[in-house]
């Protein structure tokens, strides 16, 4: 049994509301010198089987027809 | 001359399918209740993907939605022309889907926004708008979590400067959406998408207007005259 993670990003170029108001929060927490956030997700995706390379191109079908949007993400797989 | 039979297909957490499908019969055509999980079409003329949050929003609005059986019917479907409306929710899924180009973000505000919104038609020529003129400006309920539409650069200029964007916010863009797009066109003109929800403003009783039925109205002209 394996864990693959996958990581999902927004684009760079697209705007992200959530990770902004993150970033306003944070100097009146006391938290100074960061310059910005951006909000991505994070799947754990449980195998049965090894992740070998056939595993983890099947994962990464996943991540490119459902995990993520193409359109508006960016994302990454790998072991854990 | 027969009946045009409009189809409205609901799914897990879909809001307005039963108004969308009170618009379709206002208008004059026939409304035919499509399931999600059945992949049929029923022979229908034309489809409205109504608003809502199918499948709870999990993942990204439409996201789950757009794998639902009925799609594998529907996406070659309306790229073989078959009329297509998506509101709010269904906007969310055809951009799932990759039938309309970019993708619905989390409004700008991040809050929820439900307020009658002005906006302006730009293109009076697609399937369900051609009951409109062109540049005429209507009074439409937007209501939505994640309405911001965004895409790359380039495909934003493709629509604007191939005329694909179908309705605008005026006064005030509710979700922070780019260009103040509302709405947007396939290529072919008869898949539209829209944030504003055109089936809430078809009775003086229940909406601010009755600006939303010649989207329904539209549809039915054609197809009786097709």
């Amino acid at each position: 049994m394996a864990r693959v993670v996958v990581d999902v990003m927004l684009k760079p170029e697209i705007l992200d509301p959530q990770g902004q108001a993150i970033a306003r929060k944070l100097p009146q927490m006391g938290f100074e010198g960061v310059t910005g956030v951006r909000q991505g997700k994070r799947f754990e995706v449980e195998l049965e089987g090894p992740a070998d390379e056939a595993a983890l191109e099947q994962v990464r079908k996943i991540a490119e027809t459902l995990l993520a949007n193409p359109v508006i993400e960016n994302f990454e797989v790998f072991v854990e | 001359m027969s009946t045009a039979r409009v189809g409205v297909i609901t799914f897990p957490g879909s809001l307005d399918d039963r108004d969308a499908a009170r618009a379709v019969r206002l208008a004059g055509a026939e409304p035919v209740a499509l399931w999600h999980a059945d992949k049929d079409l029923r022979g229908v003329d034309a489809v409205v993907l109504p608003g809502g949050f199918s499948y709870g929003d999990y993942l990204r609005a439409g996201a789950i939605a757009r794998f639902a059986p009925i799609m594998e019917e529907l996406v070659p479907a309306a790229k073989a022309g078959l009329p297509v409306l998506g509101v709010c929710n269904g906007f969310q899924i055809l951009c799932e889907s990759h039938l309309l180009p970019g993708a619905l973000r989390p409004n700008a505000s991040l809050h929820f926004v439900c307020r009658d919104q002005r906006l302006r038609v730009e293109r009076a020529d697609t399937a369900w708008t051609s009951g409109y003129t062109e540049g005429q400006e209507l009074v439409i309920p937007v209501k939505n979590q994640d309405g911001c539409y965004v895409a790359d650069a380039e495909t934003v200029a493709e629509l604007e400067e191939s005329g694909r964007v179908v309705v605008r916010y005026l006064d005030l863009n509710p979700n922070g959406s780019l260009n103040d797009i509302a709405g947007i066109c396939n290529e072919a003109g008869n898949v539209v998408g829209l944030m504003p929800h055109p089936e809430h403003a078809v009775e003086t009783l229940t909406g601010p207007t009755t600006d939303g039925l010649g989207f329904f109205t539209s549809i039915v002209k054609g197809l009786v005259n097709a």
